[in-house]
């Protein structure tokens, strides 16, 4: 890299450094601070002096030393070799930062995102003499065994390939060579670099209507979230923000993950390395590793690259988005983002907004989570993307009025509200039926109808509306007990408490019950609703015995139907019958 | 080169302001002297600009003037001289001998602000760590590298169970541990307490002291935390120990920060506290861990005490969002005179699960832990509804469940300062013990086979 010219430092003052000297540095661009050549952004201009975030410790570092500048903006490598890497916040993979430094992190170590010396055997799609525009596929390499990684045309290119080479080939060789309208060549390499803060183009959003499918029941049932979608996660420490992103992330149906661990804890961060290499993905058997890029800036990395750290994790899925693929990003958690800036605001004596946070904080939160989206990708053909967020909130104390909860929940069409007294109840996921929302639900309703049964949305309502209605009556039960309820009332309790346990507990670390198909899903809900159907009359028959009722022998089915095997319906038509008729013969 | 200025131009607080000076670097220490006074203080630099630099003090700044005051920088940041000569000594916050000994004769000098462990490079923590607490090795299982702070309040006997844990803890293997012990703005007697404690039992002579009493110098209190994490690091990671590091009280350290924050005029985050007070207590707590390819390991027992008891106040809240888990003590189990006043429910490990089990302590481990939980957690309701309804409406399970909760405070959460419980024969034998007085049919959460095996007729 080709530094040219250079500035001086007159200030330092944590991850701030101010720079005079340095009237040719663009906003954004990205400078070497000292002779340590530690990372850093320009993030303001004020004639000839620049103020810039550095993305490493500053200990040491004082007035009067250089600032090099390097006329390009802080971007990510593009290209083969991203999946199964782990990198730091600004794409720097952090196993070649151990073999530099050992197993702590030193300062001012440059190593490149993307492997160099590795070989892909690249296999063109096009022919020399084709016209191509920007976005256009030009060949493809078996990035891992999930993933055949497409090479498009850079944006801003378009004309007609003169050459194109096929084979094994580094990410820098020459793949090809595309002549524009003015008779410019442009080589163009696997290599591709893309500015973080500028969302990639697409070609064009459409509205989603596909779900991400989670294997949750809560999540697929309730509260669906659709392929390129924004939702998130807000709750208090201990209420399983981390174990829900995760198990998202484990088996959710979209192709790539793009998992940001945002400032949260280290040990976390190495769970998942260890554990995702181990673990299948359910959708097609191989492990999780291979359709997954990890980006950790743990709690006690330099702040800087925690702010950058979510832009290069949207960058990389957006890539992976512009190829065709259904991408999910899952930032962890968000919060630690908005303080980053704050810190940084902060020391440039910005005003401040809300408790302490900048006034921009809302501006850039949406446009953070605008970078989601259902897409027709950029270039000819019909390929389609789409780009699902999941961002983890962390609101002091549990308050969700703050400002980063609520600037998010203006901008996210899911919320999944995370309630620590369920999880102090231990009701994983502990996530509450009567705040959560999902906008989505009327989008996703056609995929429900046409792929799982006609039916389907009825029974959610229903089983909604029951829980709705149990908040209610657990009030009068509270102040003048059970004895006031009707025997209607009663059902009602009954069934909601059978939804609650049999049907929205889950546990994540059950290899068994982690992971539920949308269909299976119906029928265990549509099982426990056929009691509530069908008892409806028979309740209030006199003399009815609510224990007696409870203690059928069909009941203990219901409560096992969990168990049956995925894709044995009939074994769960045969019990809704069952059900149906047990509860039928009751009648007098 | 070191330079000298004598172009003080401002105090207030613990702040200096230097005028006209050169070369200076961010974070660099500086020592002061004053006119008519022997010695120096010293001080750091926080922001460094063209001709200025704005310099905390350590010490206080009570006398110092702007005329006749002198500057002089160090040209390196703060560091702290190791050796395993350190084990068995006292020292204050500055890192200066306070037990009538000589200085040590350093090994090497430590940055003590650290740098991060590279995620890549950390060994998961699962090696199960046995304090002699049941409510600890049972129900909130500490590991090797875990992060577990006391949340705690005033007047709760925290220091009795961390002196306690620091006591009795040791692993599978035999091993035991190298405590480093790090007070902050604690009161004599609390100092005190510690320190005739650790020489009480000869554990003073695998212990280091860092004290820095509520009299001692707001500045050298954010310092303290960072040199124990030091000397510990160094202990774990060049000799091979395993380390404790408890640090009591981070209260008082985050009130330190916030008042060297509001005289810096920074704009303040919630309650006043710095906005960034969440990122910094994170490069105290991430000191913890292990790392692959090093036999020793840092463990950390943060105590803090809540004020007002409430969890939601900024220190407890940032700090449960980075530890991995927390350990609540209740002032209502400490009223009725049990110790360790141990408040199970809100109460939680994350990493239990990874050194519990078969191999680690036992195979019915995790049952017995949520059985006796969710059974305490049902016996506490059933407690609360005889409150209002009246005992006489309780059936018979709700009332077998009441006596289990009241057995349960009197048998298993209490028990003596210096009984130091086993948790096999004790830990898990007592639990069985009390499931006894639970219709079998109720215990849901224990395989029937370890009913069988473990459950004495």
């Amino acid at each position: 890299m080709s530094t040219q010219q250079e500035g001086t430092i007159i200030k330092v003052s944590g991850p701030l450094v101010v720079a005079k000297g340095m009237s040719t540095a663009k906003m954004n661009e990205i400078v070497y601070v000292s002779e340590q050549r530690l990372l850093g952004e320009v993030i303001s201009l004020d004639g000839d002096n620049a103020s810039i975030q550095v993305y490493e410790e500053t200990g040491g570092i004082g007035p009067g030393e250089p600032v090099y500048l390097t006329g390009q903006t802080l971007s990510v490598e593009l290209g083969p070799g991203l999946l199964e890497n782990f990198y730091d916040g600004i794409q720097r993979p952090l196993q070649l930062i151990e073999k530099e430094s050992g197993a702590f992190i030193a300062r001012g170590i440059h190593v490149p995102g993307i492997d160099r010396e590795r070989k892909w055997d690249f296999k063109p799609v096009v022919n020399s003499g084709d016209s191509v525009a920007e976005g256009d596929v030009l060949g493809e390499v078996q990035e891992t065994t999930l993933i055949n990684h497409r090479i498009m045309v850079p944006v801003g290119i378009s004309g007609k390939v003169t050459e194109i080479h096929s084979g094994d080939k580094k990410v820098e060789d020459v793949v090809a060579v595309i002549e524009d309208e003015h008779g410019k060549n442009h080589k163009i390499t696997m290599l591709q670099k893309w500015p973080i803060r500028i969302p990639r183009k697409d070609g064009g959003k459409r509205v989603p209507n596909e779900p991400l499918i989670t294997g949750t029941r809560i999540l697929d049932t309730l509260f669906p979230l659709a392929k390129g979608g924004a939702g998130c996660i807000p709750g208090p420490f201990g209420a399983g923000k981390t174990v829900t992103q995760q198990t998202v992330a484990k088996y959710c149906d979209a192709e790539v993950i793009v998992y940001v661990g945002c400032g949260e804890r280290g040990n976390e961060m190495t769970d998942v390395l260890m554990e995702f290499p181990e673990l299948k993905d359910p959708n097609t058997g191989e492990p999780l590793m291979k359709r997954t890029i990890l980006i950790a800036n743990t709690s006690n990395m330099p702040v800087a690259a925690r702010e950058a750290s979510v832009y290069t994790g949207m960058t990389i899925a957006e890539y992976y988005r512009d190829m065709g693929y259904n991408v999910a990003l899952m930032a962890d958690s968000t919060s630690r983002w908005a303080e980053a800036m704050r810190e940084m605001s902060g020391r440039l004596e910005e005003m401040p907004g809300e408790e302490g946070y900048p006034a921009y904080l809302g501006s850039r939160t949406a446009g953070f989570y605008e970078r989601a989206g259902a897409v027709k990708c950029l270039g000819s053909g019909d390929r389609k993307g789409s780009l699902t967020v999941i961002g983890a909130v962390s609101p002091p104390g549990g308050d969700l009025s703050e400002p980063v909860t609520q600037n998010t929940l203006r901008v996210t069409k899911v919320f999944w509200g995370l309630d620590a007294n369920l999880a102090r109840r231990r009701h994983f996921p502990a996530i509450n039926w009567l705040s959560s929302y999902s906008l989505y639900d009327e989008n996703v309703a056609g995929h429900w109808k046409k792929e799982v049964a006609d039916d389907s949305i009825d029974v959610r309502n229903d089983a909604m509306r029951l829980l709705q209605e149990e908040a209610k009556l657990e009030e009068i039960v509270r102040l003048v007990g059970m004895d006031a309820l009707s025997p209607k009332e009663r059902l009602v309790l009954e069934t909601a408490k059978s939804i609650r346990e049999e049907f929205l507990f889950q546990n994540a670390f059950d290899a068994e019950d982690a992971y539920t198909s949308l269909t299976k899903q119906y029928w265990m809900l549509k099982i426990i609703m056929t009691i509530y159907y069908s008892a409806q009359d028979i309740v209030e028959q006199e003399d009815f015995d609510f224990d007696e009722f409870k203690k059928l022998p069909v009941m203990e089915k219901v409560v096992k139907s969990k168990e049956i095997e995925d894709g044995k319906w009939e074994a769960f038509e045969v019990l809704a019958k069952e059900v149906a008729s047990t509860i039928q013969s009751l009648k007098k | 080169m070191q330079k000298e200025y004598k172009t003080v131009a401002s105090i207030a607080g613990p702040l200096m302001v230097v005028e006209g000076v050169e070369g200076v670097k961010y974070e660099e220490l500086v020592e002061i002297s004053v006119p008519g006074e022997k010695g120096t203080r010293l001080g750091k630099v926080l922001e460094a600009s063209e001709g200025k630099a704005v310099v905390q003090m350590f010490e206080s700044s009570q006398g110092a003037v702007t005329e006749g005051s002198k500057a002089r920088f160090l040209g390196e940041t703060m560091k702290l001289g190791v050796s395993e000569d350190m084990l068995g000594r006292v020292f204050n916050g500055a890192g200066k001998p306070i037990d009538g000994q000589p200085e040590i004769i350093p090994e090497k000098r430590l940055e003590i602000s650290g740098t991060a462990i590279n995620p890549y490079s950390r060994d998961y923590p699962n090696d199960f760590i046995q304090t002699g607490i049941s409510t600890i090795d049972c129900l909130n299982t500490l590991v090797r590298g875990q992060k577990l702070p006391v949340f705690s309040g005033a007047g709760l006997p925290h220091n009795r169970i961390a002196s306690q844990i620091a006591r009795q803890a040791k692993v599978n293997d035999g091993s035991d541990f190298a405590v480093v012990f790090a007070a902050m703005g604690v009161t004599f007697e609390e100092a005190q307490f510690f320190q005739s404690e650790f020489e009480k039992t000869g554990a003073i002579e695998k212990a280091v002291l860092f004290v820095n009493t509520a009299d001692d110098p707001v500045v050298e209190r954010i310092a303290t935390p960072r040199l124990a994490l030091t000397c510990a690091e160094y202990l774990a990671y060049e000799k091979e120990m395993h380390v404790l590091v408890v640090l009591t009280d981070m209260t008082n350290y985050a009130e330190a920060l916030r008042e060297v924050s509001a005289a810096r005029k920074e704009v303040p985050g919630r309650r006043g506290y710095p906005g960034y007070l969440y990122t910094d207590l994170a490069t105290i707590y991430e000191r913890a861990g292990r790392v692959k390819g090093k036999k020793g390991s840092v463990t950390q027992i943060p105590i803090l005490t809540m004020p007002e008891d409430d969890i939601t106040h900024p220190i407890p809240d940032l700090t449960g969002y980075i530890t991995e888990g927390q350990l609540v003590l209740s002032r209502e189990l400490h009223r009725k005179g049990v110790y360790p006043p141990a408040d199970v429910l809100p109460s939680l490990s994350r990493l239990k699960d990874k050194g519990i089990g078969e191999g680690k302590t036992r195979e019915d481990h995790s049952g017995v832990m949520n059985q006796l939980y969710a059974s305490y957690a049902r016996g506490k309701d059933v407690r609360e509804l005889a409150v209002i309804l009246g005992e006489a409406a309780l059936d018979e399970t709700d009332r077998a469940y009441m006596k289990f909760a009241d057995t349960f405070e009197d048998k298993y959460i209490r028990q003596g300062e210096y009984e130091d419980r086993d948790i096999l024969k004790d830990s898990l034998g007592i639990g069985w013990e009390l499931l006894k007085l639970l219709p079998k049919a109720e215990l849901k959460r224990v395989k029937d086979e370890h009913v069988e095996k473990y459950m004495t007729k």
